[in-house]
């Protein structure tokens, strides 16, 4: 009777309505909206003026990950100072590493910048590589794949419907690919002095250029020893842009651009990091027309 | 055959298949020194009031030391508990072995069941460890209530509920073996405690949580030697229960929840604490009971990347204080200079530390301290803290 009782506390839980998600950064979040539908509610535990980085493993957010059928991370140690607190403190046995429950989308794509050697003399580097992958469009595409299927796996009944909303959703993502490829054509080879390394995937997908960081090292803040010897490298080797993030300081920024007479320019980097960046084609959107306002 | 269906079926149900990427364990070290100055010699240190707890509480030694340096490693063990490993090693080259715990990883249904030796659930700043304090030392109430800090050997077992609010409950069973318990020997628990703890968010930039924790022990010829009022060591101890109550909150703001420039963090909490049983003055001895409380009050705000200052209020209630040995007259108040008082001891704490990156920190502290009836303890430190080794996730 009693192994009955277990066995149906077990069984019974998969077949839940909807899919509870918790997804630790806005990018995330809104992928699993899109893949989700109205079967999924989906919670977002930081915004984009919070850097990932630095996130407390806050009591809101322990009992938000208390409830969740799926957490949805980057992983790639972007969140390793705090999403494990919330494993072992939530008492939630579904998202726990290495379990369906708890998914990484840094396993779905080929990081970039992975050390050969690592030393913490370097800076906040991650081992695995560099963990920002979500401004190349090719990695969304990855991460909705790998995604849909975990969430029709964890949600069997509504399978059908997942797979439906990521067919389509990669459909359009496809098309919004090729179209934002064509529109920042001019962006080729455009040099920019980003804050962190948080860019470098949509530099590499566009071929612009990185010439500089605001960032002594990952992770450390911008000195100002370091931003003149930056500023006396521009003088010879000019940048078109200072880029920086929503969530970064915006004075270093500032100071560096109005001493090398470039712009400053501020990206949404994720879902909500401007007005415009409302889910991610809105992001794409306007990361690019930003850009291309800061090239001519 | 039943049975073995049954194992079978909970054993998938259970147990996807977990790769496990890295077989050895996080390890990481905590470096920490101080350079100090102080008024009073910090060997001498006693609260009036307040029997000595046996524990570390003395202000940092004079001159240049080492403080404890924290050997951390953690891991997990299979796919159903992790264990984690806390030494710390003493500048009298002792290892004292802080932590040493198993922890279920995802029971389940919100609940989590901790085995070992751990640092206590009760109250809010005992479950940090010291090299993430805010300031060098603990907060008056801690080092005359907890001996500076209260990690049993026991159990413990958490409950998160399913609720938006955060609202969690924990109990805990043990051997009671740290002050105010005495190590007694004895079947059974001779510690246990019982605490709840809610909390939330108010907008995007503010975060608060706020506990109520009680801690019952029992102790048995808890003793400390003492000077009478003839000038002649004798020797204290009590026998019986000692109940306590704690109070605590914290709230953390920083603009957006974005706390890279700037942040402020306030905390608080409130002890009581009822003590019932029986005092002894070498041969003598008579009923006994008190009734003492305290509170402390910090505040502190990172004005820019990097700097943050602080400032704390200690304060003791010496409290009501019945002792038979007196009430019967076999001994006078003053041959009890520390329990027998109407002094209550206060403190002022001011500090401000810089923090190259993440892994290091270094801090200047002044605190004014009368603790001590009748003197006043200047103390100046210079401390570092430097984490080398895995990442830690520090608790909220």
């Amino acid at each position: 009777m009693k192994c009955l009782l277990i066995l149906f506390f077990f069984v019974a839980l998969p077949v839940e309505a909807s899919l509870n998600i918790f997804a630790c950064t806005p990018e995330w979040g809104s992928l699993a909206k899109e893949l989700g539908g109205d079967k999924a509610s989906v919670y977002i535990a930081t915004t984009a003026l919070q850097d990932p980085h630095r996130i407390e493993a806050r009591p809101s957010l322990i009992a938000r990950a208390r409830g969740a059928d799926l957490m949805v991370c980057t992983g790639a140690e972007l969140e390793i100072g705090w999403v494990p607190l919330l494993q072992s403190q939530s008492g939630n046995a579904k998202i726990q590493a290495g379990r369906p429950g708890y998914f990484e989308a840094a396993t779905a794509v080929t990081l970039i910048d992975k050390p050969e050697r690592i030393d913490r003399s370097m800076g906040d580097v991650h081992a695995a590589g560099n963990p920002h992958i979500h401004l190349d469009p090719r990695n969304i595409a990855a991460v909705a794949a790998a995604l849909g299927s975990r969430m029709a796996s964890l949600d069997p009944g509504e399978a059908a419907y997942y797979r439906e909303r990521q067919k389509a959703f990669l459909e359009r993502w496809a098309q919004a690919s090729a179209r934002w490829e064509k529109q920042a054509a001019p962006l080729k080879g455009m040099p920019l002095v980003v804050y962190h390394k948080d860019l470098s995937y949509l530099i590499g997908w566009l071929g612009m250029s990185e010439v500089g960081a605001l960032e002594p090292k990952p992770g450390l803040p911008p000195s100002t020893a370091h931003l003149g010897e930056l500023l006396a490298r521009l003088k010879q080797k000019p940048a078109k842009a200072v880029v920086r993030s929503a969530y970064a300081d915006p004075r270093p920024a500032e100071w560096l651009a109005e001493r090398a007479g470039i712009p400053a320019v501020v990206v949404a980097f994720t879902v909500s990091g401007t007005e415009q960046a409302k889910d991610l084609f809105g992001l794409y959107d306007d990361t690019i027309a930003r850009l291309l306002r800061a090239a001519n | 055959m039943v049975r073995i269906s049954c194992v079978v079926a909970l054993a998938l149900a259970a147990l996807p298949a977990l790769a496990q990427s890295k077989f050895n364990p996080d390890i990481s070290v905590i470096l920490q020194g101080t350079a100090a100055s102080s008024s009073q010699d910090p060997d001498k240190y006693r609260i009036t009031g307040f029997a000595p707890s046996g524990g570390e509480v003395a202000p940092a030694p004079r001159g240049f030391s080492l403080g404890e340096s924290e050997l951390i490693i953690g891991a997990n063990v299979d796919a159903y508990f992790r264990g984690q490993l806390t030494a710390a090693l003493t500048p009298e080259n002792e290892v004292e072995l802080e932590e040493a715990f198993f922890q279920t990883l995802g029971l389940g249904d919100g609940f989590s069941v901790k085995g070992g030796r751990f640092l206590s659930g009760i109250g809010y700043l005992n479950e940090i460890h010291q090299h993430a304090w805010d300031f060098q030392d603990a907060p008056l109430v801690y080092k005359a209530f907890l001996g500076g800090k209260f990690n049993d050997d026991g159990v413990q077992v958490r409950w998160v509920a399913p609720t938006e609010l955060f609202v969690e409950l924990g109990a805990e069973a043990g051997r009671g073996r740290g002050f105010p318990g005495s190590d007694v020997s004895k079947n059974g628990a001779a510690a246990g405690s019982v605490f709840g703890h809610v909390g939330g968010d108010l907008g995007p930039s503010t975060a608060w949580r706020a506990g109520l924790s009680y801690l019952q022990v029992e102790a048995k010829d808890r003793s400390f030697d003492e000077v009478d009022s003839l000038g002649t060591a004798v020797t204290q101890a009590f026998s019986g229960k000692s109940r306590l109550w704690i109070a605590d909150i914290v709230l953390k703001w920083a603009p957006d929840g974005n706390a890279t420039s700037t942040s402020f963090k306030l905390q608080g909490e409130y002890f009581r604490r009822r003590e019932d049983g029986e005092l002894s003055l070498d041969t003598l001895s008579g009923a006994y009971s008190s009734n003492q409380s305290g509170w402390y009050l910090q505040g502190v705000y990172q004005f820019m990347p990097r700097w943050r200052a602080g400032y704390r209020y200690d304060r003791l209630d010496h409290g009501t204080v019945s002792n038979g040995i007196v009430d019967s007259g076999a001994a006078s108040a003053a041959d009890f200079p520390l329990l027998m008082t109407d002094y209550n001891p206060t403190r002022q704490t001011v500090m401000v530390d810089f923090s190259p990156s993440e892994f290091s920190r270094f801090r200047l502290q002044l605190a004014s301290d009368k603790s001590q009836q009748g003197v006043t303890d200047n103390q100046v430190l210079l401390q570092y803290i430097l984490s080398l080794g895995a990442h830690g996730a520090h608790k909220f």
